[in-house]
């Protein structure tokens, strides 16, 4: 028992420092991509190629004074950065990154991952209402609206990968695909997925992804042109920190996630060195994607968004749930 | 099992370890409902029943069956909780503190009922032929389906009649709020 209490806290000790060693880096990545996209330096100086900039960004947070604004509601203030990162860590400790790196497999890894996801709607919610700010309010409302509408696609297209590998472990979703590039989810062609519209379901859960993290071209949540910064606007510090390390969090369990349910996790293209690098390679490779789909595409309206959610995704994905479940049934 | 025949655990040992993750989950439940009913907001209120449905969760988790808690996060807190602060905050965007007395059942008469509620579960906790901690199953998805599907497809039926009954009733409320 205490040698599983152990490996619990060193687990979670890892969880938070992967989390905070990405938040801090995909920063720099972000800030670079977005300097590169528009043909600017971008943080350059401190370091070669802008590598110190990161930690001392996170010193000059750390050392800034927590403002809490007059009549904000203090209990919850404080609590909403906090409920942002903690779903965060607490999805990493069952998200297996090769055979044996994984904190604790679970039969329910899926549900695990989603339930704690959904968790983070709450943290905006009360970091809008607690800091008696028009604009946050309105910001909140937006982004847990668009959360709780992008979670409906996301799950049911999550439903039909579940259908296909028969099990909700993570783990042996991906051993399902480990054979070749031809086995994955994404490819209709070899292993247990003979499901023509694979790829719309690559396609939909992706955007999903995108929605579900408040990312651009998606975030109405922080729509600075319209609502100041959205949920964080009277947050400084390291509320705002940990805030902005929650969402790069998300960012990347939806990719680990992506990379689980559709491209292999840890196996390898043509089968050579399965391993944790594979998984880091495909990781990286999604995550640059939403860094360049970011400085890429211009900003929706928030009807636009709803109405993706309601009107396309959402009848799409429950078509590919049928069709997938009536192949199952005829093969 | 005989009560008499039950110890208390050294507190280091496995099943000392175990009471305490309990005692932590119970207490965690009881300060999230204990908030949510003292709490002058209704968005605190919220926060607490939160806090109330993720010790249920963790009870859950205890008891061995994962998939149970994890639903109980996605459903209750992802979605319940979620509606119920949307309600809050759309209806009464400032803070209200409680005004006037509340329904019949504060005072005594309440306290008579909640004794009477506590006192009738303690006897059947005590009188139950409780069975000893060990799995039932395996707590998996699959087994919970086939048993949903097989022994338990009467209970299934009636739970989604309930929901439509309860999207129905939802209905009814919103076209008369907007008909006036």
């Amino acid at each position: 028992m205490s040698l599983t209490l152990l490996n619990v806290i060193v687990a979670v000790v890892i969880a938070i420092a992967f989390a905070a060693a990405n938040a801090a880096y995909l920063v720099w990545a972000e800030r670079r991509g977005a300097a590169r996209i528009q043909r600017r330096p971008g943080p350059n100086i401190n370091g070669p190629f802008g590598l110190l900039q990161p930690p001392l960004d996170g010193i000059k947070l750390m050392a800034k004074q927590l403002l809490i604004p007059g009549g904000a509601d203090k209990v919850l203030f404080i609590a909403a950065p906090v409920l942002a990162m903690f779903p965060a860590i607490m999805s990493f400790v069952t998200i297996p990154f090769s055979d044996s790196i994984v904190a604790k497999n679970m039969n329910v890894g899926i549900l695990m991952i989603f339930a704690f996801a959904s968790m983070g709607g709450m943290s905006l919610l009360f970091a809008g209402w607690s800091s008696r700010n028009k604009y946050a309010m309105m910001s909140s409302v937006r982004a847990v609206s668009q959360a709780v509408a992008y979670e409906i696609p996301m799950l049911i297209t999550t439903i039909t990968v579940v259908m296909i590998a028969g099990s909700m472990d993570l783990m042996e979703i991906v051993h399902q695909q480990s054979a070749s590039i031809l086995h994955w989810n994404i490819f209709p062609l070899l292993g247990n997925s003979h499901n023509i519209l694979m790829p719309f379901s690559f396609l939909i859960f992706f955007t999903c992804t995108l929605a579900e993290t408040n990312r651009a071209p998606f975030d109405l949540g922080e729509a600075e042109s319209e609502l100041v910064a959205g949920f964080h606007t009277e947050y400084g510090s390291m509320g705002f920190g940990l805030f902005f390390m929650g969402e790069y969090a998300n960012i990347v369990i939806g990719s680990c996630m992506t990379v689980i349910l559709f491209l292999g996790g840890w196996s390898c293209p043509f089968g050579l060195f399965p391993g944790v690098w594979w998984f880091l390679l495909k990781l990286y490779l999604l995550i640059a994607t939403f860094i360049w789909i970011r400085w890429t595409f211009p900003r929706t309206t928030i009807y636009g968004l709803l109405n993706l959610s309601w009107k396309i995704l959402i009848p799409l994905s429950l078509f590919n749930l049928l069709f997938t479940a009536g192949l199952i049934k005829v093969f | 099992m005989n009560p008499s025949m039950i110890t208390s655990p050294a507190i280091f040992s496995v099943d000392g370890m175990v009471g305490i993750v309990f005692l932590i989950m119970v207490a965690i439940t009881v300060t999230g409902g204990l908030i949510a009913c003292n709490s002058e907001r209704l968005v605190r209120a919220v926060a607490g029943l939160i806090v109330c449905f993720v010790g249920v969760a963790g009870l859950y988790y205890f008891l061995n069956s994962p998939f149970v808690a994890m639903m109980q996060i996605l459903i209750y807190v992802g979605a319940v909780a979620v509606t119920i602060s949307f309600a809050i905050m759309l209806a009464a965007p400032e803070e209200q503190k409680k005004v006037g007395s509340g329904g019949p059942l504060v005072g005594p008469f309440g306290f008579a009922t909640s004794a009477l509620l506590t006192g009738s579960l303690s006897v059947l906790v005590i009188k139950t032929d409780w069975k000893s901690f060990e799995k039932i199953n395996s707590g998996t998805i699959k087994e919970i389906g086939l048993n949903l599907l097989t022994s338990y497809s009467m209970v299934f039926e009636l739970v989604s009649i309930v929901l439509l009954i309860a999207i129905l009733g939802a209905l009814v409320i919103a076209r008369a709020g907007r008909e006036g």
